[in-house]
């Protein structure tokens, strides 16, 4: 071999060597993965059964991918081979007992210091909480049949609550506490009802979340708690409830609904609206007709029975105003009217309807009044843009009818000269 | 000395009269087609008044356009009125040309002396056209936004110059301010310099060489063309006043909602029926034709037929004989019906 050709032949084995030496240095190349690769992984992957379904999920567990790997919970040395790494010298535990299960979590996830490590935002209170809930206390009380940390984020893999696979996604929530709390049989010794998911799927919450993917809506723990999981009670409703519907908390606190309730030991908002089956809030609701709330207390005739009839018949005269408005603006447009500005008073009049909707949390008349007055204005100023654009059309038909006459005139005079040209003898 | 002979003596119009009042029109079965020429007119003349009001508060900025123009509909005086009458009259102005053109078309009326009436004529059109296509853009609406933005496009499969003729056009590489401000300026100043110039030479080569006769249609007789037919092509104009009075006011263009580059592009969103056979073709034929792009074949077909179109009085040397020939009726009845066909299929697409 010439000395040239030795020279290229060495060049390029050391650029070879050189590219997949830096390959095999990057993160997550495999023989990084083979250095960081534990033998709990390595042999049960290669296991039948149930023996080996923990290996395969850890690829996409939130533990694996944080390195924290089996043997962070399970104890052992995942540097040792065989069942030589099942030594209990080293710490190895086995499968936790069900009843283990929050503390052998709590082992990390109390600690504020250890979690910095992985993910600093993650609160270190759920074992706190857990042991606060209805689920910790009877797991304390020696129950073994209740939820633990493994019931609710699934285990083998573990995923991040981010994660829209996770049994603790916002959208997944519900079927995951349906889970148990639909199983009649296992609800049966609480003496806890099942009838929950199914209807709070069709409540306008579950509606939101489960149709519509809206995780503005809540699900099972937005009210009852996560970790801290317990019936809000008939004290704490209306504080659950205003978590989102703060102003109309605000709105029913200055109402005598308020001390009334609080004296009978009535949970307020559940009372007119529902628990799990809450139903999108509609007008009927409200006033002495069939489907009012309000006859469930008030008997006819009475003072509350009149003033609910008060609010609802001022909300029907905006909201007939608003379609009368309507109404008008649809012809107007319909005719090739300009009636955009008018848009913003018929918004106007629907916001006011809105919140004089939430004013009848007040119970007071005058209140939904004087919301219902701005709304009124505003949709007579609309209604007055579409009379001005109709009166304005009537103009606009009269003109052309006294246009269109003014050219027929002309245009006969013109054919009427131009007969007469015809006839003189220039023409011919 | 009166008036008129005051005036007659500065501007010679007894001359112009004389002349007029010589001028002879053929009478005959297609006698009609002669007021083909004088309609377009009347639609160009109503164009450049209500164009010329418009222009007192029309505002040629992406952030006025649309504003401006919702003002001259709902707050100024009869403003409705102007630009109702502005969009119904352009689209009447292309049909009346497209049709004058088919009626000098199929009457042969082309023919040797009348070569270059027929080329300024056929360039007429398409600066009407062009007129259309900028002042569509003007009211800066989201139909006009889009349409716009998929006939640039097309310009843009031009073979060779596309890409620049698209940049050209569009002042960039996107619809944006600067193709609105460049629009404006086609529409308002080049194109009407354009037109004048053509519109001039057009009329005069009307005027010099007179009605051409039909071959082989018996002329019955000749009336003068001042003041008798003058007088009823003026008729014809008050009709379509009226007429155009009558849509201007039951049946008002429609502003739309005003440009959003960012919103996603309306669903059936189609350019203004004039347009409609090119698109429709465009969007037919094949992506790929004989190695080359579907689309800069389609373009480049069309431009071709623009120009045998200019040059039908060089093509046709039957007529220059004075021989009725069947080819060149044929090819045009092809081709009309081959643009009613594309017209009809997106219309009936677009449904």
């Amino acid at each position: 071999m010439r000395p040239g050709a030795l020279l290229r032949v060495l060049l390029v084995a050391t650029a070879g060597l050189g590219i997949w030496a830096g390959w095999a240095l990057l993160p997550g190349s495999s023989v990084q993965a083979a250095q960081t690769a534990d033998s709990c992984t390595n042999c049960h992957q290669n296991l039948a059964g149930k023996l080996a379904a923990p290996a395969e999920g850890m690829s996409e567990d939130v533990h694996g991918r944080a390195e924290l790997r089996c043997a962070g919970c399970h104890g052992g040395d995942p540097a040792r081979s065989g069942m030589d790494a099942h030594d209990p010298a080293a710490g190895f535990r086995g499968v936790p007992q069900r009843r283990q299960v929050p503390q052998q979590c709590a082992r990390c996830h109390e600690d504020p210091t250890f979690m910095r490590r992985f993910n600093p935002s993650l609160p270190t209170d759920q074992f706190a909480r857990y042991l606060t809930s209805e689920h910790g206390k009877h797991l304390a009380a020696g129950d073994g049949n209740v939820a633990v940390c493994t019931s609710c984020h699934g285990v083998h893999p573990v995923r991040a609550v981010s994660d829209a696979r996770s049994p603790v996604f916002p959208t997944n929530v519900p079927s995951t506490c349906a889970r148990c709390h639909a199983d009649v049989a296992l609800m049966k010794p609480y003496g806890i009802p099942t009838s929950q998911f199914a209807e709070y799927r069709e409540s306008v919450h579950g509606q939101a979340l489960l149709r519509r993917g809206n995780r503005q809506s809540p699900a099972c723990n937005d009210c009852h708690g996560n970790h801290g999981a317990a019936p809000p009670g008939v004290e704490s409703v209306a504080n659950v409830c205003a978590q989102c519907h703060r102003a109309t908390r605000d709105l029913f606190v200055r109402s005598p609904h308020k001390r009334a309730f609080d004296t009978l030991g009535m949970a307020e908002c559940t009372v007119c609206h529902g628990t799990h089956n809450i139903s999108f809030p509609t007008d009927v609701m409200l006033g002495q007709e069939q489907g009012s709330v309000c006859l469930r207390c008030h008997p006819g005739g009475t003072a509350g029975l009149r003033a609910a009839a008060e609010m609802r018949a001022t909300l029907e005269e905006v909201k007939a105003a608003i379609a009368q408005a309507e109404a008008i603006l649809k012809r107007a447009a319909g005719a090739g009217m300009d009636v955009g500005d008018a848009r913003i008073d018929l918004d106007e009049a629907t916001s006011q309807l809105i919140r004089a909707r939430a004013v009848t949390h007040t119970t007071s008349p005058p209140e939904v009044r004087r919301v219902t007055a701005v709304g009124l204005t505003a949709a007579g100023r609309a209604r007055a843009v579409g009379e001005a654009a109709l009166a304005e059309m009537g103009f606009r038909r009269r003109g052309l009818g006294v246009s269109v006459a003014i050219i027929a005139f002309v245009a006969i005079l013109l054919w009427l000269k131009l007969r007469e040209l015809k006839h003189t003898p220039a023409s011919r | 000395m009166g008036v008129r002979d005051w005036l007659n003596e500065r501007l010679r119009y007894e001359a112009a009269q004389a002349f007029l009042e010589k001028k002879a029109v053929p009478v005959h079965r297609y006698a009609v087609t002669y007021y083909t020429g004088g309609v377009t007119l009347f639609f160009f003349v109503v164009q450049v008044l209500t164009g010329l009001l418009l222009l007192m508060y029309y505002r040629p900025a992406s952030d006025a356009a649309f504003e401006s123009v919702r003002l001259i509909i709902a707050k100024v005086r009869f403003g409705w009125l102007v630009r109702n009458i502005h969009v119904w009259s352009a689209n009447a102005m292309v049909g009346a040309a497209v049709l004058h053109l088919a009626a000098t078309f199929f009457s042969r009326a082309y023919r040797k002396p009348r070569e270059l009436t027929w080329v300024s004529g056929v360039l007429l059109l398409g600066v009407t056209l062009a007129f259309a296509f900028t002042g569509y853009l003007l009211p800066w609406n989201t139909l006009a936004y889009f349409a716009t933005k998929v006939g640039t496009e097309i310009a843009g499969d031009v073979p060779v110059i596309g890409r620049a003729l698209m940049v050209l056009l569009r002042g960039g590489e996107d619809i944006t301010a600067a193709t609105l401000i460049r629009f404006f300026g086609i529409h308002v100043a080049i194109l009407p310099a354009l037109a004048t110039v053509l519109l001039g030479l057009h009329l005069t080569l009307v005027q010099i060489h007179g009605m051409s006769r039909p071959i082989s249609v018996r002329v019955r007789g000749e009336e003068r063309f001042y003041p008798e037919f003058m007088l009823r092509d003026f008729i014809v104009w008050v009709v379509l006043l009226g007429g155009l009075a009558v849509v201007a006011t039951l049946w008002p263009w429609p502003l739309g909602e005003k440009a959003d580059p960012l919103a996603p592009a309306p669903a059936g969103l189609r350019p203004e029926w004039y347009f409609l056979f090119m698109y429709q073709t465009l969007r037919m034929i094949p992506g790929r034709i004989a190695g080359l792009e579907g689309e800069a074949v389609g373009v480049t077909l069309f431009a071709l037929t623009g120009l045998a179109l200019l040059l039908v009085p060089f093509l046709d040397c039957w007529a220059q004989r004075e021989h009725k020939h069947p080819l060149f009726p044929a090819l045009g009845a092809a081709a009309f019906a081959f643009v009613l066909l594309m017209t009809a299929l997106a219309l009936v697409a677009g449904m």
